[in-house]
C-alpha cells in the first residue's frame, strides 16, 4: 500500500474515531463510527487482507451499525442532546485514557520483535478466503465448533429473553 | 524520472476507461431506458399505450424534420432527465438539513461501487490499434489483452454484499432527517428488510460458491465456462450426472436468490418501504427534483447490479456457447471481446424485463407477510440447500 493512502486513511479513522466521542447527536456518532470502520477495512485492503476487509464492511458497518442506527433513531434525541457536561466523567476518561497510552508507549517500547521487518508474504496474491477457511476447518476446528455453540446458546438466551418481555 | 515510471499509467489508464465505460456509457443510459422499458412494459400489460411521442426536436437545431425512433418515446428518458435538473430543488423547513442532503448520496453511491466486482466481459485486447497509434506518437503502447472487470477480487461476491449491505444508510437517513411519520416508517421498514432479505441472499448464493470453489465472480464465470452455466449445464455441449444431480440446489439457489434480490432492491412485489396506498411515497416523500431522481437512480442501479449478479451466478456471465473469449488477439478477437461484453448486457437487460414483468403482474405483499416469507421460509430453505449441495459435492 501507498503511504499516502496509508496516512490518508489512518488520519481518515482517527478523526472520525474522535468524533464518535466528541459529537452530541448520537445519529452523527453512529455514522462517524461506520466512517472508521470503513477505513479500517481500507487499511486491511493495503495489508492485502481483502477478506477480513469485506467482513469487516460486512458484519460492522452493513449490519451491526445499521441495528445501531436503527435503535437510536427510535430514541429522544433531544433529550441526549440536553444533557449536562459531567466533569468527574470526563476527568475520569481523560485519566483511563493517559494511563493506558503510557502503558503501550512503555509496551511498544520493550518490543523488540516489533523493530524486525515482516517477512514477505509467501506469493503475491494469496487467496485468503481458502487460507482463512482451511486454517478454521482444519487446526482450529474444535475452537471453532465451541464458538458456534456458544453463539447458538445467546442467541437462544435473547429469543426467551425477549418473549419473556412479551407477556 | 524515476518516480513517473513507478507510476503504472497503462492500469490507471485502462482502470479509468473501464470505470467510465460501463458507468457512463451503459449502465446510467440502462437506467434511463429501463425506467421508459418499464413505463411501456406497464403500459402493454395494462392495455395502454404509455410513453410513445417524445422524439429528439433536432428542429431546434435547425434540421428540417424532428427525429421520432421506431417505436416513438425513446427521447422520453432524456425529457425526465433534464426536467430533474430544471425543477425547483425545494428543501423543506423541518428537515434534519445535513443528513436530508446526504441520504440521496448514500442512496447512490453504493450501488454504482457494487459494479466494480462485476466481470461483465472476457478480456479485450486493443493491441493491433494501440501499437501503431503508440508508434505515432513514438511511444510503446501495447500491453496485451486487459481484463473486462475493474478490480478482480478473489472475494468478489462478498464484496458486493458488504457494499449492498451499507447500502441501507441512504434510505434509513433519509427517512429520519425528513423528520416526518411516512418517510419514518417507510426508513423503517426498509431497514428491516434489507437486514432480513441480505442473509437469506448470501445464504442462497452458497451453493454456487460451493460447486464453484471460490468466491471470486471471474473464477465463477471461468468455471462455467468451462463446465456449462450453473442453471444451463449442457451449454458446454455435455451432461453428466453429476450435473443434473447438482441442478436441483441451484435452481433452489436461484430461485432464493432472486426473490431475496427483489427485497434488496425494494422492488414489487416487496416495495413496503415505498407503498403508495400506505405511506405516500415512503422515505423519499419530501425529496423533489434530483434528490429525489438520486434515489430513483440509485434503486435502478442496484437493480442492475442484481441482476449482472444473478447472470455471473448461474447464467454464465459474459460466456455465449460457441463463442470464443477475445483472447485470441487482433481484430477477430477484439470483435470477439465486444461480443462478450454485449452477450453480458444482453442478458442483464433481459432479466430487468423480468424484473419488470413481476412488479405489474403480482400484488403486494403485507408486511407481516414478507418477514414471514424471508424468515420462516428462505432462510430455511436456503440453510438446507447448502447442505444439499455440499452432500451431492460429497458424493458424486
Amino acid at each position: 500500500m501507498s503511504p499516502v493512502l496509508f496516512w490518508f486513511f489512518t488520519f481518515l479513522m482517527l478523526a472520525f474515531a474522535t468524533l464518535v466521542v466528541v459529537n452530541r447527536n448520537p445519529v452523527a456518532s453512529a455514522l462517524s463510527l461506520v466512517v472508521t470502520f470503513l477505513s479500517l477495512a481500507a487499511l486491511f485492503v493495503g495489508l492485502n487482507a481483502y477478506f477480513i476487509a469485506v467482513i469487516q464492511v460486512l458484519v460492522y458497518a452493513g449490519a451491526v451499525m445499521v441495528l445501531f442506527l436503527f435503535i437510536i433513531m427510535l430514541m429522544d434525541l433531544k433529550a441526549e442532546r440536553r444533557r449536562k457536561f459531567n466533569l468527574l466523567a470526563v476527568g475520569g476518561g481523560v485519566l483511563v485514557s493517559v494511563g493506558f497510552v503510557g502503558e503501550l508507549v512503555l509496551v511498544l517500547g520493550r518490543f523488540k520483535l516489533g523493530e524486525s521487518p515482516f517477512p514477505a508474504l509467501r506469493a503475491e496474491k494469496i487467496d485468503d478466503v481458502r487460507e482463512v477457511g482451511m486454517t478454521l476447518f482444519t487446526t482450529h476446528n474444535l475452537p471453532f465448533q465451541v464458538i458456534g455453540v456458544l453463539i447458538l446458546v445467546a442467541t437462544i438466551g435473547v429469543v426467551i429473553l425477549s418473549r419473556r418481555e412479551l407477556k | 524520472m524515476d518516480f513517473i515510471h513507478s507510476i503504472p499509467w497503462f492500469l490507471i489508464f485502462a482502470s479509468l476507461a473501464k470505470t467510465i465505460f460501463i458507468i457512463f456509457l451503459v449502465v446510467l443510459p440502462m437506467v434511463s431506458y429501463t425506467v421508459y422499458a418499464e413505463r411501456r412494459v406497464s403500459a402493454l400489460i395494462q392495455d395502454r399505450v404509455g410513453p410513445n411521442r417524445t422524439g429528439f426536436p433536432l428542429t431546434l437545431l435547425g434540421f428540417k424534420k424532428d427525429f421520432s425512433p421506431f417505436l416513438g418515446g425513446l427521447g422520453q428518458p432524456v425529457a425526465d432527465a433534464v426536467k430533474f435538473l430544471l425543477k425547483e430543488d425545494f428543501t423543506p423547513g423541518h428537515v434534519n438539513k445535513p443528513y436530508f442532503w446526504l441520504a440521496p448520496a448514500l442512496a447512490m453511491m453504493p450501488a454504482l461501487i457494487t459494479l466494480a466486482a462485476i466481470p461483465f466481459g472476457s478480456v479485450l485486447d486493443l493491441d493491433f490499434l494501440l501499437i501503431p497509434l503508440g508508434h505515432l506518437f513514438g511511444a510503446e503502447w501495447g500491453h496485451g489483452p486487459v481484463k473486462m472487470i475493474i478490480s478482480d477480487m478473489n472475494v468478489g461476491l462478498l464484496f458486493m454484499f458488504a457494499i449492498s449491505s451499507v447500502s441501507v444508510y441512504g434510505i434509513v437517513l433519509a427517512g429520519w432527517s425528513s423528520n416526518s411519520k411516512y418517510p419514518f416508517l417507510g426508513g423503517i421498514r426498509s431497514t428491516s428488510q434489507m437486514i432480513s432479505y441480505e442473509l437469506c441472499m448470501g445464504l442462497s448464493a452458497v451453493p454456487v460458491l460451493l460447486v464453484a470453489s471460490s468466491s471470486g465472480l471471474s473464477s465463477i464465470v471461468n468455471y462455467q465456462v468451462a463446465h456449462g452455466w450453473l442453471l444451463l449445464p449442457f451449454t458446454d455441449g455435455s451432461l453428466t450426472l453429476r450435473e443434473i444431480l447438482l441442478w436441483i440446489p441451484i435452481a433452489i439457489a436461484f430461485v432464493t436468490f432472486t426473490i431475496s434480490m427483489f427485497a434488496e432492491t425494494n422492488r414489487l412485489p416487496f416495495d413496503l418501504p415505498e407503498s403508495e396506498t400506505e405511506l405516500v411515497a415512503g422515505y423519499h416523500t419530501e425529496y423533489s427534483s434530483m434528490k429525489f431522481a438520486l434515489f430513483f437512480l440509485g434503486e435502478y442501479t442496484a437493480m442492475i447490479a442484481g441482476s449482472a449478479l444473478i447472470v455471473v451466478l448461474f447464467f454464465g456471465g459474459w460466456h455465449l456457447p460457441f463463442i470464443p473469449d477475445g483472447s485470441r488477439g487482433g481484430f477477430w478477437g477484439a470483435i470477439f471481446g465486444f461480443v462478450n461484453i454485449t452477450a453480458f448486457f444482453a442478458k442483464v437487460a433481459m432479466l430487468l424485463v423480468v424484473f419488470i414483468w413481476v412488479r405489474w403482474t403480482l400484488p403486494r405483499f403485507r408486511y407481516d407477510q414478507l418477514m414471514k416469507l424471508g424468515w420462516l421460509y428462505l432462510f430455511e430453505i436456503a440453510l438446507a440447500n447448502i447442505f444439499l449441495t455440499a452432500g451431492i459435492l460429497a458424493f458424486t
